[in-house]
């Protein structure tokens, strides 16, 4: 140590020491952020989220809710500000542990594995689940019908109450990730139900002639508001003044405003102690969410290989009409390329789910355009990959010398027979392994399918690491599986590769 | 493995045919190709083409096999007769019916590089004419062992020598029991040890009364094996005679500066 004080001049340690003092004090910055006059930061998700929080139709800078309601009033009993920061719903717990922002306001639901992690205040809304089923419907009377009728598929949101409620019931569900898209699918007849909480189900389903509501709210569960457990001291301060919310009827008020309050809420003054932890602790072991995961890889692997046989079954055509058709073919194929090329498979994929069945409804063409999720995903990924395909084709074919099918003419061979037998053989050689390429990247790419309500290898991720918190455990068996997927893929390749470069290494 | 076998294997069952070009004319743009060309050649006769590069002589070669159009003039293959219609082109069966009777070869082999040496030779005959892949083959091996590559029948063309592969291309031509034979520089992109090899199955065909057509560099091989020398240039033919007329004595004056050139 002394060597180094000697060989280091006086002012750079001393610099070295300053750095230090600086990490210190950005290390304890959200600890200064709970002093009482700095604001408070809330996150929430303001996107299509009504009646939480949302953007006001007639002012969509500005955001309205129930939660914005009951900010503004426990700002004022907190006597500071409280600022709104737009955060994805998805993500607000891990925001919340990195010191994103201060807490976490959002209709979130307190659950064992949330409580595990974060500190919850008293809780300020008590939902129940409501059932909504088409406005015609005959069969379903009530929850309970659900799990009696076979065939049956519920809509509901990830990681939510409602969702744990079916999975415990083995009802069939189909999971989505906002909350307009399971009420217009069932709407569309897609699906026979959607269980969510109450306050979504009044938003978005009681407005719509075309849906009901069927049996009684059920299955309560808390709102409150997260927040860290080094947060202690804040949370008694929001718990006393949500206290006084809940007292002087401000609350109430709150709720009446937004048509959600029932007499359920009265629970909120009387007990001081909710039992919030009625769910079972659940155990994220290895030997439980790996299956989950596996079958999530199948569905990957599923939508790939057809989408893949699609694009083959289009893209060679194309490249043929590209390479040999007449001039107007000619045109309409470069077309083709150049827009499924231009376009994002998630813009694709919208299209075809809901846009097309809502034009097919509208210009009344029948079922057929009403596409299931599957049938969507396999044919947006198959015409966007038909198109790169289409080029590599192109190029692998138009590569091979145009003596070969001088030789094969002089031989008697027609086109066709030539094209087959002599040309794409040996185009097939180029043309491997930037097809491997595009499956492995087709592989990965099948991931956006979660939007339609498909649940793949990453979809099952990103639900299962949610639900137990274990991001990075859960994540490295997730990334093991794909690389199982396709490093396989690429030796294949290779191998092949080699075998027939053997015969044609000039 | 050099010195082709002489297993008696015929090239073809059929007697040799005539070929007869009157007036051919074949234009690039504003380029005149061939300009008026006439020329017969009889049944078994061994015709050399020679003269300068660009004077016309693969572009009659490939007009015989329909590989290219041709504007103005007629071909006779035996009793086939090519002629381009309103849109320059020629029917396709009689394109067929053409190919059937004149094997072509190239000057750079064009063998099939995914094919082995005899699946090379066997394609066409079950491809196009659905003769019984069994009688094909045993043909195929025959043809091989005729080129003396008896011993590599089951080589890939990469793993060949240029000679080699020259060679099996001549017998994927003969598979097809052709009546002619149209040769393309055949000995142009080989090393000089390796034409003689090639030279020597193209003189063995000749004595077996096949027709050959040859655009060659070989003067030597064509005073020695040509019935006759037709010198091309300019599109033109400059000359045409036997070989003793042609090349030792030419009359004109482009003949001499070309073979000038070529002996120099």
């Amino acid at each position: 140590m002394t060597l180094h004080f000697r060989v280091l001049p006086r002012h750079d340690w001393r610099w070295l020491l300053w750095c230090a003092g600086l990490v210190l004090c950005l290390s304890t910055t959200h600890v200064s952020a709970q002093d009482d006059n700095k604001p408070l930061i809330w996150a929430a998700d303001a996107e299509g989220g009504a009646p939480y929080i949302y953007k006001d139709p007639k002012d969509p800078n500005h955001n309205i809710g129930f939660e914005v309601d009951l900010a503004q009033a426990l700002s004022r009993e907190l006597g500071r500000p409280i600022v709104f920061k737009q955060y994805q719903f998805n993500s607000l717990v891990s925001g919340l542990l990195r010191g994103d922002f201060d807490l976490a306001m959002n209709g979130l639901e307190v659950t064992p594995d949330r409580r595990a992690k974060l500190l919850f205040s008293h809780p300020y809304y008590i939902f129940q689940q409501q059932l909504v089923v088409r406005a015609d419907e005959t069969r379903i009377k009530s929850f309970a019908d659900c799990q009696k009728l076979s065939g049956i598929t519920v809509g509901t949101l990830e990681d939510t109450a409602a969702l744990r409620l079916l999975s415990h019931d083995q009802i069939t569900t189909k999971i989505y990730d906002n909350q307009v898209e399971p009420y217009a699918d069932l709407e569309l007849g897609r699906i026979d139900a959607v269980l969510l909480d109450l306050p979504i189900a009044v938003s978005y389903a009681q407005p719509n002639d075309n849906l009901k509501f069927v049996g009684e709210p059920f299955a309560e569960g808390y709102y409150a508001i997260a927040l860290r457990k080094d947060q202690r001291e804040l949370v008694e301060k929001i718990d006393r003044a949500l206290a006084k919310l809940i007292a002087n009827g401000e609350l109430q008020h709150i709720y009446e405003k937004w048509q959600i309050w029932n007499d359920e809420q009265d629970k909120l003054a009387h007990s001081s102690s909710l039992d919030v932890a009625a769910e079972s602790q659940q155990l994220w072991t290895l030997s439980r969410y790996f299956p989950l995961l596996v079958d999530g890889a199948k569905t990957t692997v599923f939508i790939s290989l057809l989408s893949m046989l699609l694009a083959i079954a289009i893209g060679l055509p194309i490249a043929m009409l590209r390479l040999y058709g007449p001039l107007p073919l000619r045109i309409l194929a470069t077309l083709y390329v150049e827009f499924f090329r231009g376009i994002p498979v998630l813009l694709l994929l919208y299209f075809l789910y809901y846009g097309l069945s809502g034009m097919a409804k509208a210009y009344g063409w029948g079922h057929w355009f009403d596409l299931q999720p599957f049938q969507a995903a396999i044919l947006g990924f198959g015409l966007i990959y038909a198109a790169y395909e289409s080029e590599i084709y192109r190029a692998g074919i138009g590569s091979i010398a145009p003596g070969q099918w001088e030789a094969a003419e002089s031989l008697g061979m027609s086109k066709p027979l030539t094209f087959r037998r002599i040309i794409l053989p040996q185009a097939m050689r180029i043309i491997l392994p930037p097809m491997t390429n595009d499956f492995v990247a087709l592989l990965k790419d099948t991931s956006v399918v979660s939007v339609i309500a498909v649940v793949e290898l990453t979809k099952q991720y990103q639900m299962l690491s949610k639900s137990s918190m274990k991001y990075l455990e859960i994540g490295i068996a997730t990334a093991a599986l794909y690389l199982v997927m396709s490093v396989p893929l690429g030796y294949l390749s290779r191998y092949l590769e080699k075998r027939w470069n053997k015969q044609t290494l000039r | 493995m050099s010195q082709p076998a002489t297993t008696e294997v015929p090239a073809t069952t059929q007697p040799p045919m005539s070929i007869k070009l009157q007036g051919v004319t074949k234009r690039y743009g504003s380029n005149l190709i061939l300009d008026n060309i006439s020329l017969d050649v009889a049944p078994g006769e061994t015709v050399a083409l020679i003269g300068p590069s660009g004077g016309g002589k693969s572009t009659l070669l490939r007009c015989l096999n329909c590989l290219n159009t041709f504007e103005a003039g007629q071909i006779h293959v035996g009793p086939h007769i090519l002629q381009p219609d309103s849109s320059g082109e020629v029917p396709g069966a009689v394109r067929q019916q053409v190919r059937r009777l004149l094997g072509m070869i190239f000057q750079d082999f064009q063998l099939f590089p995914h094919l082995t040496a005899l699946q090379n030779v066997i394609e066409a005959p079950i491809q196009v004419l659905h003769r019984n892949p069994e009688e094909v083959r045993e043909r195929g091996m025959k043809l091989l062992e005729r080129v003396g590559l008896g011993a590599r029948t089951h080589a890939y063309p990469h793993q060949l020598s240029g000679g080699q592969k020259q060679r099996v291309a001549i017998a994927r031509a003969l598979a097809m029991e052709p009546r002619g034979l149209l040769c393309d520089e055949i000995t142009s992109a080989l090393d000089p040890e390796l034409k003689g090899e090639v030279l020597d199955v193209l003189e063995d065909l000749k004595r077996e009364g096949m027709t050959l057509l040859m655009v060659t560099h070989e003067i030597g091989f064509a005073r020695r094996a040509a019935d006759r020398v037709v010198v091309l240039a300019g599109g033109k033919i400059v000359e045409n005679g036997p070989p003793s007329q042609v090349i030792d004595a030419p009359q004109t004056e482009r003949t001499k500066t070309f073979l000038s050139r070529v002996l120099g």
